[in-house]
Order: C-alpha cells, then structure tokens, then sequence
C-alpha cells in the first residue's frame, strides 16, 4: 500500500498532524503500538472516559478527548496495535500487526513517537519491584491498577508529583518521596518571567507538592541512595547529614525526567544535536521540523521535550511543511501565520526553559559496581575497563563488553556508555557519539519477519 | 617514526601478520582507520570452516584448522573457539549428490576431513531438523568462534609482541622513495619498509595510494542475532546451494546469515540491511528450524568485505609495486583463515617467501591495467 504520508505515533503531535493532513487532502496512514489512540499523555483516554479513574488523572488528561474525536472524524487510515520495525529509504515501512508482517510505501514520513524517560542507573535499579514511575502510569491509565504495600518514589521533575497526585486522588498511599532535584539555582530563577505567563501550569505543580508533603515522608537533600533485596526490592538505604539511613520498602518508582526516542532518527542517519542543559540528544529540524534527510519530519517530544501543548502545534507545523513540499498545500506558510501556530508554540513552550534548569539531569559519578546495560548487566566499572583500551567510540565498548547488544538496543544504556566514555577520555559529552541503531527498531520474531510477501522472490 | 613493516587495516588479517612477524623480531606499526575489528572481523559470523572450501584455499585453511584447535599457544586465549561441528545440510537429492560428488573428489585427493552422512545422521546431530533434510556433509573438527574474543586477543597478543597499534588512524596517501615508504595519515606521518594491505572492503583504494591499483567487489553479508533460547543446536549449519548458516552461540543467542546482501551506500563507505533480502534468509533458517519461528530477533546487521570475481583472497607480493604486500579480498570466508594467512604473511615480511604456493591469490588477476587491456 501506498499513502503520502505515514505518521509514526498516534498522540499529541501525530493527531494533530494527521487531523491537518487530512484536511489538506492527503492520502494518511497513522500507525501506533498501542490498541486506541492518545499517545502517553492520553492513554487509553476513549476508555477511561467512561471510568472512575477519569476525574482522578486531572484536568489535562481530560483535554484530549477533542483531540482524539477530531482524529478519529479525519478519514486518516488508522493502524493501532502496530509496530514500525524498519525504515528504509523510499520510504518503505515495515510493520507488523498481530504477528503478521507487511510493507507500506508512503513519500513522507513524519516521526511523532515522542519520549521516553530518562534511564538513571544507580545500586539496585534492576531490582525486581524498581520500576519507573512512567511504567506504572501506563498500568494506571490502561488498566486502573495501583501498585500494593510501601510505595517510594525518588525523582524529580513534573511527572512523579503528577502520578502522585493522581495516585493520592484515587485513594492510594505513599510512603515517602525521595525528591532528587538540587535546590533551584539562580539560573532557574532568571526564567522565571516567562514561566509567569504560564502561571497555571506553575500553580498545578506547586499544588501537587503540598498534597505529597501532606501524604508521607518528603526527603531532600540526600545522596547514594540504594534499593536493596535478596529476591526483589525490601529496603531503601541512602546518606543524609551525615548518617545512613534506611527504609522498608515494597515498591519504588523512579523518573528523572524524559528524553526524545532517537532510536528511529539515529537508526536514518539524520544530524543530531546534543542538549548540554538537559543532557540528551535530538534531531536537528528546519523550521517545518523537516530533519537533515528530506521528507522525514519529526513532531513533538521525538524532536526535543516540549510537552503535549506544544506537541500538537509542532504536529500541525510539520503537517504544513510537508504538504508544502509535497505539492498538496501551495501556500504552508499563509497558512501557518493564519492559525497563529508560532505564537501558540511560544506560549506552550514558555515554562519550558525553567522547567529545564530547575531539573537537570542527574550528574553524579556512577559506581564501577552499578549495572549500567540491564540486557547483558554489564557494569559501570567493565565500561570504563573497555574504554580505556579503546578509542572514545560507542561501537567499540559495545564490541568488547556486549554492552547494548540486547533486545533494547541501547535505549537503556546508551546514554550511560556516552557520558563514561567521555569521563575516561575526558571530552565533553556532547562530542562522543551515541550508538549505532541496527535494524529491528523492534524485536520481532523470526517468524514475523519470514511472513513479509515478496520475501522468497528475494533469495 | 619508522619501523621494518607499516600494516594497514586492523581487522583479524591485519592483526594477525602483525603479531607473528612482530615475534620474529620485525618492528611492526599497524594503523587502523576506526578501532579495530571495526569492520568484516567484527560483523563475521565467526565460522571456523574447512567444509566446502575451494581447493586453492584447502591448505591453507587445513594449516589454520590445526591452529583453531591449539589457538592457546598463539594468542594466550581460545578465541571462544569451540569445535562443535559443521553440518551442510541437502534439502533435496540433487543438492546430495553433488555434496557427495565433491567429497569423492577431495578423497581422491587424499583429504578425508569432510564426511557424507544420511538423514539419520542429519537427525542424530541435529535433533529437531526438519525431515527433508535428506543428508549432508559433516566435519568434526569445524566449529565457530567468538569474533570479538578473538580480537581483544590478537590485539593484546600483538601489543605484547611490540605492535604499536593507532587507531582513528587513516591512512590518506602513500609515496615510496629510495626503498622506503612514507604513509601520511590523519595522525601525522609513518615510515616503513614495507607495507601490508590489510584494509579489507577499503584494499583498493589502499592499492591506488600505493600505485598498484587492483579492483575488487564489496560483500555486504547480512547476520541476524535473536534473543538468548535454551541450547537447541550444537553445530553450525548451513544448506547446500541456499542462503543459509545458523549457529547458536555461547550466549545462547542464534545468528543466521549465510550470504543475503545489504545496500551498499553510493559512497561505498557503509552498508545497510535490506530486509526483504534478509526475509529470505530467515525463511530459509525457518524451512530447515520451523521451531525457530517464534524466536524473537534482536538485531541485524550488514558486514562490509573485498570480494574478488573468483572468491578467493589476494595473498602475496605486489607484481608492480615493490615492498608492498596484499591480504584481502576473503570473500566472505577469511575468518577461518586468520592463524594460517598470518603466518604467511609474516614469512614474506620476514623471509621475503613462503612454504605455499601462492599462485592462484596473486594481485596481478584483478589489476586494473589488465581488466582494460
Ligand atoms: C557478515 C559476515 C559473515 C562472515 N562469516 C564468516 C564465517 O562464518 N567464517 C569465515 O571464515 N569468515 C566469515 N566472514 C569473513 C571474515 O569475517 C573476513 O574474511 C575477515 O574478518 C576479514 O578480515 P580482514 O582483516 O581482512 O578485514 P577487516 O576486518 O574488514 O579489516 C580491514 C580494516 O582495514 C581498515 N582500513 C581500511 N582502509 C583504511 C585506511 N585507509 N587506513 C587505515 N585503516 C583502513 C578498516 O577500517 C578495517 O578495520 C564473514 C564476513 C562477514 C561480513
């Protein structure tokens, strides 16, 4: 099959881009992993309307049922439950639903697949029952479940105090909050003017914290912090003034932020830019957020964490853009300055440049101990060993301890394997590449792929 | 600085000349454009494979057959080698007779390394073969390796022996005057005496640089790694006339290859997978495994080689150029080669000649001048 544009993620920025597309009278096909429409922010949002769950996930969350209505009423061709496992040039996409796979050609691609968090190694984050406060998002929003016992969360930054709230609203408790974000500097302080504007948003966070304060323990201030158990998760240990102290606990969930999903971006071989504040990288985009290969165009977090607001304006730009450049939309730019889409960018991304100095990525030295691939649990300290019998190449470390070899490709460690190869080299971390992406962008089985028609004239 | 022999190329060949010349006493620099086993030595599959060899090859890869199984004594390490067996399996009658042909050819050459079994055989050694498998051939004393063991131990062989090896290294020009060469690279000027060409999918243009253009063909061999399953299949198998070889490695994961090409970019400088050809690959695994069919498959990846139009490498002295060595152009197949072609390389190095005949590996048969003549 043959579309003009196939649209990777069915959230925020792909909606958007998809409900525009539509409207300009492009032939669209929408693809995403999970079974209903949304994207993270909006999971399971069509389903959940109907439930108790609903009023507790809060007023954004709510928001998004317009959105998802509209794409829904586009005419868009919709494939849910559907992973994109390869990306070759053309563009030829490669898919599998319900174990079966198939091709689609389409002449652009826009990649709409947002974030995700942040991986932060520290001792005993391979625990079972240590998971990310993300992970137990999802189990909340697709299915109403909370986790059970002593629940810890350490982190920083908007999501754990938004899961939080969400959790205290639905009856739930939590034992204590490990807040790892360092005390605001003056540079945070400096952004705030424009973070006023958007004083709502700022208002929601500062009232999320005090229902925390009042539920349990908030600790700041602290470091080392461990989980520790024979078979799983039993106890929390960490240093504070001075002491070790140390709790039970049943279940901790951590989050110190998102980044883009570069996987797809790096595996085309487009230009990235490192983020030095906020310590990731991301595919450099023009203004239509087309990146450096022409016709694939990123939207949303994929191109640089923004959030939904500022997701669904990027997804409409990118629409634009490539209707501008596929011929189907003379004039994107009239159209662009019509629906103000730069000024309602600006406004969504204003609290954006506080939000990101008040929350740095953790930068503490990591243990030689520490686990730093979960895959094939190869350590911090194997890492360096690699790293300095070896030039300051991922691929290299990668070759001689398998770290990055599993199934996730480096998603979990990559980063890890940037930042120790900088230490042992000492370069900046910004000049150490990052991994190289081999196809699947998925695992999928053998059998998946033996099924792809065409396949036997090959041999 | 100046030393007796200037290596080019830090793959398995380039390392292994490095270290044996640099035990007999010769000063060795080796240069390596990115880290080494960058390239065909760190994507290979790592069989270690006398079955179905072309008969020029045969002594070679007899010698280094011996070496695998004593690989200790060279390198201080097995290389993960483990002997456990090389199976070619024949789908059909046609493709039985011909591999039972080839063995009564290599017997009447008095090499009796490769055995013809029936399709019990097939499924006493390989319990879970489909029962088409009508038989194959067998060779015991095959098996695999772990490609990037065998590199760290080349390279800390070599580096003990006195090897300096440079990596991020490459080599952009090379001029010979008064019998010596001067390579200018991005990390400043080498001399040497001689030269080896040990730059894999990159010996042509080595060969331009040292004024003995030759052309050669790039392989893009494409493997694919699945997840980690319980130990099912002992011996690397391949299939007679197909795109196939199947192993499981040490770790538990299975890598499939067996020769499907990926795209080579414009350039000539990377190769991508091509899924589709990949697919055909993977049917093929699944036709002779139709229990593989649910195993999950992690990555993939396209391997870059110099293939020559006889498929066999180019191993010896410039007939153009003097003080410069070719060993390239392996063709999918050199990983089995690298104790043997090492020592050889190292006996021209230091002999100025060798105990084999290198005849049918000579440069002169893919030089440039005489494909235009
Ligand atoms: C997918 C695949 C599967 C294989 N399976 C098997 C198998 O099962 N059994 C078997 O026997 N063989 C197999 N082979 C073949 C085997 O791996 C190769 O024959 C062998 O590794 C070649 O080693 P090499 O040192 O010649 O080349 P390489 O390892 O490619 O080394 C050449 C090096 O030269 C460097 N270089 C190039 N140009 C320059 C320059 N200008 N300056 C500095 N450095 C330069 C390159 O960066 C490279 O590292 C396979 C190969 C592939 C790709």
């Amino acid at each position: 099959m043959s579309y003009d544009v196939a649209i990777i993620g069915a959230g925020p920025a792909g909606m958007s881009a998809a409900v525009r597309l539509r409207a300009l009278g492009a032939a669209v096909i929408v693809i995403d992993e999970q079974p209903a429409p949304g994207g993270q922010i909006f999971r399971g949002i069509e389903r959940n309307a109907a439930s108790p769950v609903f009023p507790a996930l809060g007023e954004d969350y709510a928001k998004g049922c317009a959105l998802v209505a509209a794409f829904r009423a586009s005419g868009a061709e919709y494939l849910p439950s559907t992973q994109v496992w390869q990306i070759e040039d053309g563009w030829n996409l490669f898919l599998t639903t319900e174990r079966k796979a198939r091709h689609i050609t389409a002449r652009a691609v826009l990649l709409a697949n947002g974030a995700q968090e942040r991986p932060v190694p520290f001792p005993g984050w391979t625990l079972p029952n240590v998971m990310t406060v993300g992970a137990a998002q999802i189990l909340l929003k697709s299915g109403g479940m909370l986790p059970e016992g002593r629940i810890w969360i350490a982190g920083a930054g908007p999501l754990p105090l938004l899961y939080a709230t969400q959790l205290l609203n639905l009856g739930g408790r939590i034992a204590g909050y490990l807040d790892t974000a360092t005390t605001p500097k003056l540079s945070a302080l400096a952004r705030l003017p424009g973070a006023w504007r958007e004083f709502g948003n700022l208002a929601k966070g500062l009232r999320w914290l005090r229902d925390v304060r009042r539920s349990g323990m908030m600790i700041k201030g602290f470091s080392d912090l461990r989980a520790e158990g024979e078979e799983r998760l039993e106890h929390l240990t960490w240093e504070a003034a001075g002491k070790r102290h140390r709790v039970e606990a049943d279940v901790l969930l951590v989050h110190e932020g998102v980044v883009p999903r570069i996987h797809e971006t790096l595996a085309l071989r487009c230009e990235h830019i490192w983020n030095e504040e906020q310590g990731y990288l991301a595919p450099k985009l023009d203004r239509w957020g087309q990146t450096s290969r022409k016709d694939l165009f990123v939207a949303g977090d994929a191109g640089g964490i923004g959030g939904w607001m500022a997701a669904t304006v990027s997804g409409e730009i990118a629409a634009l853009g490539i209707a501008g450049q596929l011929g189907i939309a003379a004039n994107p730019d009239d159209l662009r300055q019509a629906a103000h889409l730069d000024q309602r960018r600006a406004r969504a991304l204003a609290l954006r440049p506080f939000l990101d100095a008040l929350y740095p990525p953790p930068r503490t030295r990591l243990a030689d101990d520490v686990i730093a691939c979960r895959c094939e649990e190869v350590t911090a300290g194997a890492i360096r060993s690699a790293a300095r019998n070896s030039p300051a190449d991922p691929s290299a470390v990668k070759a001689a301890t398998r770290c990055g070899m599993g199934p996730c490709q480096g998603r979990q460690c990559g980063y890890t394997v940037q930042a120790l190869l900088a230490e042992v080299h000492g370069l900046p971390i910004g000049d150490v590449s990052f991994f190289h992406i081999r196809p699947p962008l998925k695992p999928i089985t053998l059998g998946e792929i033996a099924s792809l028609e065409h396949a036997e004239g090959a041999a | 600085m100046s030393t007796d022999v200037l290596i080019i190329g830090g793959g398995l060949h380039g390392l292994s000349a490095a270290l044996q010349a640099a035990r007999r006493g010769v000063s060795v620099q080796l240069v390596e454009r990115h880290f080494v086993g960058r390239h065909a030595s760190g994507a290979t599959a790592a069989g270690v494979r006398t079955l179905g060899r072309n008969v020029a090859e045969l002594p070679l890869s007899l010698e280094a057959a011996e070496s695998w199984h004593h690989m200790k004594a060279l390198v201080d390490d097995d290389c993960g080698f483990v002997a456990c067996g090389q199976l070619q399996l024949a789908e059909d009658g046609e493709a039985l007779a011909k591999i039972a042909k080839r063995i009564a050819r290599l017997e009447a050459m008095g090499l009796h390394h490769e055995r013809l079994v029936d399709a019990d055989d097939v499924q006493s050694v390989l319990p879970g073969v489909s029962p088409h498998c009508v038989g194959g051939a067998f060779v015991s004393g095959d098996g695999s390796a772990d490609p990037h063991r065998a590199i760290r131990a080349f390279r800390d062989a070599a580096k003990k022996a006195g090897v300096t090896i440079v990596e991020e290294c490459l080599v952009t020009s090379l001029t010979r005057s008064a019998g010596h060469w001067r390579a200018e690279t991005i990390r400043g000027i080498f001399e040497a005496r001689l030269i080896v060409n040990a730059a894999g999918a990159w010996a042509d243009h080595i060969s331009v640089l040292a004024g003995d253009p030759l052309r050669h063909a790039i392989r893009t061999s494409m493997m694919v790694v699945t997840e980690r399953v319980a130990p099912r299949i002992k011996p690397v198998v391949s299939s007679f006339g197909r795109r196939l070889s199947l192993k499981q490695t040490s770790q538990g994961t299975l890598l499939i290859g067996g020769g499907s090409q990926g795209k080579l970019a414009a350039d000539r400088q990377s190769a991508a997978v091509d899924i589709t050809a990949l697919a055909s690959s993977v049917q093929a695994a699944i036709r002779v495994f139709p229990e593989l069919r649910g195993v999950r498959m992690v990555r993939t990846w396209a391997g870059m080689e110099a293939m020559t139009p006889d498929h066999i490498p180019v191993i010896g002295f410039s007939q153009k150029v003097e003080g410069l060595i070719h060993v390239f152009g392996f063709s999918g197949h050199g990983f089995q080669l690298v104790p043997s072609v090492g020592r050889v390389v190292a006996d021209l190095i230091c002999e100025g000649h060798t105990n084999h005949n290198l005849d049918a590996f000579r440069a002169s048969r893919i030089a440039i001048e005489r494909v235009a003549a």
